[in-house]
């Protein structure tokens, strides 16, 4: 018996392409869900009243502290367990029945998981922020949203860069328990293609390549951002000079 | 809450079984992380690259991938091995493929975190260990070692915060943890969102004391350290 039998995958790959596209969409909607929401959060996480910043930090300390796959089961299997939302199946409400679909609930989890990162990164970042920036623009007569709009979250979206490509490929990475709920992206695809030929080896080292790949690819673009918006950040370069 | 206490006994067992993993793991991955950094830091080419490779793959395949090629590879592989020399079958069971790949996979977080260790324990103590004529084993265990850990404390945590959670995954290859436990809990008793809380509270109270220990370590490993007053 051939241990790697190509064949298997090139008979698959139609069904792997479309378990690219569901990882691709799992993982694109929730991220830029999660980052929409992120950065509101983040400045009530970083208040000084503890009223509105005391909610937010539960909140991550729960989506951070707890696995993503069980929130995700909890959300999808979970939800049966209320009286109040069989019936609002069953009266075929629109907003409720979303909670039937696995598509919807896994994009809730990873939306809600990678949004409570997401936001102690910001408001990680937002706290570091330079003394001195904020305090020029207080002496410029700023409102505190003022300066908030202009100076502090430009200023952290920037230096978050780094730490926020880590949180991205760790959403890639972990959008791979979506087959936990019966949804086909890639692994789900290499967990087919080996029940279906018994082929371990094919399916699940193509799957581990396809997420290689995309990993690179992120990298690359994070690289190319990080050139683009963080070059006053950047160590110089002691080479250059030497040879000019 | 008469469904939860009525199974209470059941998910603790499984709680047990997910520390149980991640124990078993972490020292896995300690050694391979301690293994990893010496040969990153080593002066062979060879084994430079090869953790390189190590590293990256690590980064860049999902924990449930891995996990899936390891138990279900594992096992056809073990087959082949079996039919050669025609042993008797032996499964491979999803508590040891749960652990060898976790122990794998961050054993590639930990060599990272070591290889930094490793780098901000002055040169000039190793030095004096030789001096005093220590073979290698000897500097390493009582020089390097207690310094290093300081050092790499902060990120000893941070990767075991993270081992943990991921250990949930082995659920999937149909290891009884808590959260498989919870499982079959929430479906016999139609109470799927109480059992899935309740694996979350306990897994936020693993992290609490993990928290706990790792700050009492902190103090134990900075002793004769002052901090920078800001």
């Amino acid at each position: 018996m051939e241990l790697f039998d190509f064949q298997v995958i090139t008979t698959s790959l139609p069904e792997f392409w479309r378990g690219l596209l569901m990882t691709l969409q799992l993982t694109g909607i929730a991220l830029l869900a999660g980052f929409a929401g992120a950065v509101p959060l983040a400045v009530a996480r970083v208040s000084k009243n503890r009223w509105v910043s005391g909610p937010v930090a539960a909140y991550t300390y729960f989506f951070r502290g707890t696995p993503m796959l069980v929130q995700l089961l909890l959300i999808y299997y979970g939800a049966g367990q209320w009286q109040w939302m069989q019936e609002a199946w069953q009266a075929g409400h629109p907003f409720w029945l979303l909670f039937r679909e696995p598509f919807f609930c896994a994009l809730l989890a990873f939306g809600l998981n990678t949004c409570a990162y997401t936001i102690e990164i910001i408001a990680g970042a937002m706290r570091n922020t330079p003394h001195g920036e904020i305090e020029a623009a207080k002496a410029m007569g700023m409102s505190r949203y003022k300066a908030l709009q202009r100076i502090v979250l430009p200023s952290s979206l920037r230096r978050m860069l780094p730490s926020y490509s880590n949180e991205v490929i760790l959403m890639l990475q972990g959008s791979a328990i979506a087959s936990a709920v019966t949804l086909v992206d890639i692994t789900g695809a290499a967990r087919n293609v080996y029940s279906r030929h018994f082929a371990p080896f094919e399916a699940f080292v193509f799957a581990g390549l396809v997420y290689l790949v995309l990993t690179f690819v992120l990298v690359g673009l994070f690289k190319y951002a990080e050139g683009r918006w963080l070059a006053h950040l950047a160590p110089r370069k002691a080479g250059k000079k030497l040879e000019a | 809450m008469d469904a939860l206490i009525e199974y209470s006994p059941s998910l603790l067992g499984g709680a047990w079984v997910t520390l149980k993993v991640a124990l078993l793991s972490l020292v896995l991955a300690v050694a391979s992380g301690l293994l990893g950094a010496a040969c990153k830091l080593s002066n062979l080419l060879p084994l430079r690259l090869w953790t390189m490779l190590y590293t990256t793959i690590v980064r860049g395949v999902p924990d449930l991938v891995m996990m899936l090629l390891v138990f279900y590879g594992g096992q056809l592989l073990l087959n082949e091995v079996i039919d050669y020399f025609e042993w008797e079958f032996i499964e491979i069971n999803p508590f040891v493929a749960g652990v060898l790949t976790i122990g794998f996979i961050f054993g590639a977080y930990f060599t990272e975190t070591f290889r930094g260790a490793f780098l901000s324990v002055s040169a000039g103590q190793l030095e004096a260990g030789r001096a005093y004529g220590m073979t290698g084993w000897q500097v390493f265990r009582r020089i390097m070692f207690p310094q290093m850990l300081r050092f790499a404390l902060p990120g000893i945590g941070n990767n075991w915060l993270v081992l943990l959670k991921s250990t949930a995954i082995v659920s999937m290859i149909g290891l009884s943890d808590m959260t498989s436990l919870a499982d079959q809990a929430g479906r016999s008793t139609h109470q799927p969102f109480t059992f899935y809380l309740a694996v979350c509270a306990l897994y936020l109270a693993m992290t609490a004391v993990s928290g706990y220990v790792l700050n009492r370590m902190t103090t134990r490993y900075n002793v004769g350290v002052r901090e920078a007053n800001v």
